[in-house]
């Protein structure tokens, strides 16, 4: 299994059944094929619907007023409904999302995320990730564990912050590492790795749970 | 009350130097030949509101590529190639806004609310030049209101007295621009006769609609 895979499978048994959840860009997008059987989740698309449905590749079947926040042609299930901008991001920072799935460049051991900005390139823009952080009420980072060899989940984000304090849980494709109030709390780690492997690729401080558990896809 | 227009009659409402509101998401839900009569005009000196910059072909990206926006207030700027090379060159001007805090500031500015309390960016480098207020222990950023000249929005069906019905996710920021400008010009893509929507179908009430052009 590739490494974004399994990031996505082990992210995907995070959700209740009857969760709205919304699904960032990249390895997010991956955890809608996951979802566990029995268990209902329904997606939020930030353009203005709930309930979205598979991709549709016959032209036949695609309207072109129908895409999802990435402008792929997408279709809405039953139960869902359209509502505008307003409403769309009201659902996001009232708190009525269960979780948010995003990428990160950075997460540091405060729970601050860093997923928009790197100095010395222009940015590309924020979209609805600041908003996303701000209101779900769980923020779920799935990322790899390190980019070119660096660790991505350091001591303090050194690059412009998505958000402050936001993140809840932390899943790459070594370890599972939640945010507490005392820090950051590694809870599992991957059957083909040790833990002297996942501490010397983190840069920040980890708690180490008495019940450190092996990860299950 | 609203007046059905010809599209040439549309593009005479547009001045140099104004504030435009574009609607769509990545061009869906963007009235395309009302952005096409503005290219044409040749106006110059735009600020332009919008969710993204779209796409060089695509919703209010058209008027990035014809070089008629001075400044872009915006969420994202990413895959319109247009507005990349300006803004690598300094050539735009382009204020980064949250999308949810886009969409309230221009729902704001259509609802005689001076701004509105976000905790969208508290502590992040967008807070600069911002107020922040605490209320109940949380923290807040005040974001003021935006309003426009012109918007430009899209509808499925429009009655003649501006009654607007929007379909799927073309709906996006429509009915939040179409109360937040001076004018309010509507492309419709079917027109029908007062009365014809039922009025608990209608999604943006007529009396923030200025104009309708026929798609």
């Amino acid at each position: 299994m590739d490494k974004k895979e399994f990031i996505a499978r082990r992210v995907a048994q995070e959700f209740k059944d009857g969760d709205f959840v919304n699904l960032g860009i990249g390895i997010p997008t991956l955890v809608g094929n996951y979802i566990p059987e029995g268990i209902k989740v329904y997606l939020h698309s930030e353009n203005g619907f709930t309930h979205i449905g598979p991709m549709l590749e016959n032209e036949n079947e695609i309207d072109p007023e129908l895409i999802n926040a990435s402008d792929q042609h997408v279709s809405i299930l039953p139960g869902g409904a359209f509502f505008d901008s307003g409403v769309s991001f009201g659902i996001i920072r009232g708190g009525h999302l269960a979780a948010t799935v995003l990428g990160a460049l950075q997460v540091d051991q405060e729970g601050n995320l860093a997923n928009w900005k790197i100095p010395g390139k222009k940015t590309v823009g924020i979209g609805g990730g600041m908003d996303l952080v701000s209101g779900a009420k769980r923020v779920i980072i799935a990322m790899e564990h390190t980019s070119k060899g660096a660790s991505k989940i350091l001591k303090k984000c050194d690059i412009p912050l998505t958000g402050l304090n936001c993140v809840d849980l932390i899943v790459t494709e070594m370890a599972v590492i939640e945010v507490t109030e005392s820090g950051l709390l590694l809870k599992e780690i991957a059957e083909d790795v040790t833990l002297e492997d996942v501490l010397a690729t983190t840069e920040a401080d980890l708690i180490i749970s008495p019940d450190l558990k092996k990860i299950s896809v | 009350m609203a007046k059905v227009v010809s599209i040439k009659e549309a593009a005479e409402m547009f001045k140099d130097n104004m504030t435009v509101m574009v609607s769509g998401f990545w061009g869906i839900g963007a009235p395309e030949k009302l952005l096409d009569a503005l290219v044409e005009t040749g106006v110059q000196g735009l600020t332009g509101i919008s969710i993204s910059t779209a796409l060089v072909d695509r919703g209010i990206g058209k008027l990035v590529a014809s070089r008629q926006l001075k400044k872009a207030i915006v969420s994202y700027i990413g895959r319109n190639t247009a507005t990349m090379e300006q803004y690598e060159a300094g050539d735009i001007e382009v204020e980064f806004v949250p999308q949810g805090t886009l969409a309230e500031r221009v729902r704001a500015g259509g609802f005689g609310l001076g701004g509105i309390l976000t905790p969208t960016g508290v502590g992040t480098e967008l807070e600069k030049g911002k107020q922040r207020l605490t209320i109940d222990g949380k923290d807040y950023l005040l974001e003021l209101a935006l309003k426009a000249d012109v918007a430009l929005i899209k509808a499925h069906k429009a009655d003649r007295s501006g009654n607007l019905v929007y379909r799927k996710a073309a709906r996006n920021t429509n009915p939040l621009m179409a109360a937040a400008a001076r004018i309010t010009i509507v492309q419709a893509d079917e027109i029908v006769e007062t009365g014809m929507i039922d009025p608990d179908m209608v999604m943006t009430p007529g009396i923030f609609v200025d104009y309708i052009v026929q798609g």
